[in-house]
């Protein structure tokens, strides 16, 4: 009797608690929707409309025939294979820039004992708010200055030394058990052969995650390499794309679609194999 | 022993300094170092071809505070932020809330909301221009199927700086939600069951157990929209230049345009500087968030 009594209870809440789950339940998935739809409307649009002509997809004449008009127009108006690669080789070696500065760094903060450490992390923390973007000008004169102005090089340098790559690599490493640095010392390593054969490995979800982030953002990166180029042999993508869509340069918008979804379809192709990767990245280097 | 001992304290710093140094230096050379001269540089008059540059002192800031264009971008950079943050730490809530329900295709969904993240500015602001097109585009034809008269939305001061709000509402809330969703994750399913005992209604459960859970959450998204108000202008380029008549104009994109169109590097420092002090400020209520200012209640 009362085992029947507590299995109703526990029926009632049951469902009571799917009724508090479903609660509008109609309405809200509705509404879910909805949002989703608006979401991505403004990609789905684009995409369509590079496949007409200007006059069936600003008629929005959904049977209109498909084309490639604008894809071929676009594609031999601007060097865009090159400002690939240009954009390949800029995410490449800002990537290995940072996972040799913020490694070594990390290690530093992580693992080695010296006076003035706290300060010092505390100086490379300032540089989170000291955003690259806000100091294009003074970056413009000292990367000049250097001789690196119109080189990937120049546009890559400034976010080298990443202190966000630093701070992650040193939380990372810090959960690395001394047992293991141990082991590793007794059975020959110095502290390079330390870093590279126990932490590095250790630390591995971490460089995948700060990976995945640094070519999205780097990707689609626009000001600082807008500033600091002036050819297409150094132009990445985005700088690429702006200055093919710029409303002074009378391309017409379906062609202007079709470039756009050109530049952006790597990445977002990689994103949508990989979406779930892709958000516990942004999720693991934005979580501190 | 304690000499050893010494020796061996002296040799781990040597070797922590000389793992640091790389990043330091790099981190001197460009961010620190171009704060310092961007400090400095805005002590000093604009170079021509018929007068050197001098130090002035604070004559630029004087100059910026009498300009009223220079209000105007700042007021054009506070409405932005102010719409900006708070809309999309609202929506982004709402995504992460029904992503995580057990709603049909919540993956769907989850993509949808995501998706424009992993797009440049740029080509946001290229996927907007169908909307924003006076006459023929998205927005106009659909009001003008109620009769609507066309608007050139990026083409009038009373709606360029909102055309603009729009794109970044949209590029920035899907960001926003996978923190939340990360946040809702770890909240037991037991305080929603005891919420139902309580017979607490679902507005009660999210406005007094959800949103005070997700406070540090709502902190940090916070900060990271603040400083997102600073540096996300790349759609000004193709969307309006900031115009018409500096109304959609804002602090960093002014800032390119001082040193790079008129090629006014000391104006284009001070405007640098007063941006830093803005995001100092930022850095100093981050810091204080993480002292643990927001608790659990």
């Amino acid at each position: 009797m009362s085992v029947g009594t507590a299995s109703a209870t526990q029926n009632a809440l049951r469902r009571s608690l799917s009724g508090f789950f479903e609660e509008d339940g109609g309405l809200e998935t509705i509404a879910a929707w909805l949002l989703a739809i608006v979401w991505i409307s403004p990609l789905v649009f684009a995409a369509w409309a590079s496949f007409h002509t200007a006059s069936d997809a600003l008629s929005f004449d959904l049977t209109a025939p498909l084309t490639l008009v604008n894809y071929i127009e676009a594609w031999f108006d601007a060097p865009w294979l090159r400002y690939f690669f240009n954009t390949m080789a800029l995410v490449t070696l800002i990537l290995l820039g940072q996972f040799f500065f913020c490694t070594l760094a990390g290690y530093a903060f992580a693992r080695f004992e010296f006076r003035g450490r706290e300060v010092l992390f505390i100086l490379v923390l300032m540089q989170l708010f000291i955003l690259p973007e806000v100091l294009i000008v003074e970056n413009y004169v000292i990367v000049s200055n250097l001789g690196l102005f119109d080189s990937i090089l120049g546009i890559g340098v400034p976010y080298m030394a990443s202190a966000f790559g630093i701070f992650l690599l040193r939380q990372a490493f810090k959960q690395v058990p001394k047992e293991l640095e141990e082991a590793a010392r007794i059975e020959g390593c110095g502290w390079m052969g330390i870093l590279w054969r126990v932490y590095m490995p250790v630390a591995k979800p971490t460089y995948l995650a700060y990976a995945m982030v640094s070519i999205a953002t780097h990707w689609n990166n626009f000001l600082w390499p807008l500033v600091v180029t002036n050819s297409s042999d150094t132009r990445p993508l985005t700088v690429g794309l702006s200055l093919f869509a710029a409303p002074e340069s009378g391309v017409s918008i379906v062609v202007i679609s079709a470039a756009t979804l050109m530049s952006i379809a790597p990445l977002l192709i990689a994103f949508l194999l990989f979406q779930r990767q892709f958000m516990q990245a942004f999720l693991r280097a934005g979580i501190r | 022993m304690a000499t050893s001992d010494s020796h061996e304290r002296r040799r781990m710093a040597l070797y922590g300094w000389m793992l640091l140094a790389p990043a330091l230096i790099m981190l001197t050379t460009f961010a620190f170092l171009p704060t310092v001269s961007a400090l400095w540089r805005s002590f000093f008059s604009r170079e021509t071809s018929r007068n050197p540059s001098e130090f002035i002192g604070l004559e630029n800031y004087e100059y910026l505070f009498q300009d009223p264009v220079f209000w105007q971008v700042a007021t054009n950079n506070l409405i932005y932020a102010g719409v900006t943050i708070p809309v999309s730490i609202v929506i982004a809530l709402g995504m992460a809330l029904w992503a995580n329900s057990k709603m049909q295709g919540r993956t769907f969904l989850r993509i949808a909301y995501f998706t424009p993240t992993m797009l440049p500015m740029i080509a946001a602001a290229n996927l907007w221009l169908f909307f924003y097109t006076p006459d023929i585009g998205l927005i106009d034809s659909i009001t003008a199927l109620f009769g609507a008269e066309p608007v050139n939305w990026l083409g009038q001061p009373e709606t360029a700086l909102w055309a603009v709000i729009v794109v970044t509402i949209w590029k920035e809330a899907g960001f926003y939600m996978i923190f939340y969703l990360a946040a809702l994750q770890t909240i037991p399913p037991d305080l929603r069951e005891a919420a139902i005992i309580e017979g607490a209604s679902r507005w009660t459960y999210l406005r007094r157990i959800l949103l005070p859970l997700l406070m540090p959450t709502t902190l940090f998204v916070m900060i990271n929209a603040m400083i997102n108000s600073v540096k996300l202008i790349d759609h000004l380029f193709i969307l309006t230049k900031g115009g018409p008549n500096n109304a959609s104009k804002l602090l960093l994109y002014w800032i390119w345009e001082t040193a790079f169109s008129y090629f006014d590097r000391p104006m284009a420092a001070a405007l640098t500087v007063l941006v830093l002090a803005v995001l100092g400020l930022v850095a100093i209520l981050q810091f204080r968030g993480l002292e643990g200012r927001i608790h659990y209640r």
